[in-house]
């Protein structure tokens, strides 16, 4: 099939596209052909900044289901994510060079 | 048949909606003579290279052929940026196409090769596009739908104001012979809905033609996809060729060349 539907999600972040990093506020996803992958159907995000005009972006295209096994990691990686970088009880240490600093947690350890 | 093996084909400039001026792919046989002319309606995608190659292919069989950019307005960009952006925003709008197909007519009209025989083919939303044309142009002697899906809209919900009209409502005014290519695997059109366009042409009493395809879905025609089906496109292009022969020739016709 060929159709219109997209769905939109509004978004705070960036990307890096073509020119560089820029501001992204919109990601425009789609389930339908796709224009470089030979796959029949693709799971496509463009992701744009609409308020800017909309006319770069940076565009993936992905198997329905890698694009199911994304979703899962994202939400993993969030959920990790989150965790580790939760505020530790403990005071702040002071660091050897004097400056006021933070306890750092190896992050690494608990993937 | 005997290829047109000496061919131009380049990128021109044409007027389209609203006086607008595009950009179109023009084909043809270099062989002095009068050609009938085709308006190649792009697919979703874009105005891509596989279009031009349907472009080109058509001129090889002895057809004036030319897909004007229906997103032209978005500027210059690869295809698939300017795809993008257009699908964003929702699409074209009808109008808007019919406006450009017009202009695209006209253009083949006004060179020193046109018979006057004029026909039409589209793919994907193009083929939906052509229905609709079709149905609302009148001086097109022959139109071919490929796999056109929309032209039934189940969904009121659907309509909107760029596709204000589903084409099967307009079926009563198709004014030239149609022909349609569809795979029985597609989803959109379905093979339900196929049926239910044919049986709307049949109770009008329009002149049309309509092949189905097992074992093809959606664009089989298309070399670039994994949905490509080489023997049901070949002989879907049979097809095609057979029908643009039978109502586009005229006593202007230049001969094939031996």
């Amino acid at each position: 099939m060929c159709s219109y539907i997209v769905e939109k999600a509004a978004l705070v972040g960036s990307a890096k596209g073509r020119k560089g990093w820029m501001r992204i506020d919109t990601a425009n996803v789609y389930f339908d052909h796709p224009y470089y992958s030979t796959l029949d159907h693709v799971l496509a995000i463009d992701f744009t900044n609409e308020g800017e005009g909309g006319r770069d972006r940076v565009a993936v295209e992905l198997s329905a289901d890698s694009a199911r096994a994304l979703v899962a990691r994202i939400l993993a990686a969030l959920a990790s994510g989150e965790a580790a970088h939760e505020p530790a009880d403990e005071p702040a240490h002071e660091p050897a060079d004097g400056r006021p600093g933070r306890a750092i947690t190896d992050s690494t350890a608990a993937a | 048949m005997s290829p047109y093996l000496a061919l131009q084909a380049e990128t021109v400039k044409f007027r389209g909606h609203n006086g607008d001026q595009g950009e179109a792919y023009y084909a043809r046989p270099i062989a002095a003579g009068k050609y009938p002319g085709i308006v190649v309606i792009h697919h979703l995608p874009g105005w891509d290279e596989w279009i031009m190659e349907v472009v080109r292919k058509l001129a090889h069989h002895g057809y004036a052929a030319i897909s004007p950019h229906l997103y032209f307005r978005e500027g210059s960009d690869s295809p698939d940026d300017i795809g993008a952006r257009v699908r964003a925003a929702g699409g074209v709008a009808d109008s808007q196409v019919i406006g450009d197909v017009a202009g695209a007519i006209a253009y083949l009209r006004a060179q020193s090769n046109a018979s006057g025989k004029i026909g039409m083919i589209g793919f994907c939303s193009g083929g939906r596009h052509c229905y609709l044309t079709a149905c609302t142009l009148s001086g097109i002697d022959a139109a071919v739908d490929c796999w056109g899906g929309n032209v039934i809209v189940d969904n009121p919900k659907d309509l909107n104001a760029k596709r204000p009209v589903a084409p099967i409502d307009l079926t009563e005014k198709l004014n030239c012979p149609l022909l349609g290519i569809f795979g029985n695997d597609d989803a959109n059109p379905t093979a339900d809905q196929v049926n239910r366009t044919e049986a709307v042409l049949k109770r009008l009493g329009k002149n049309y033609e309509f092949y189905r395809y097992d074992g093809a879905g959606h664009a089989f025609f298309n070399t670039w996809r994994d949905a490509y089906r080489p023997e049901q496109a070949l002989d879907g292009w049979k097809k095609v060729f057979a029908f643009f022969a039978r109502h586009l020739a005229s006593a202007a016709t230049s001969v094939a060349a031996e």
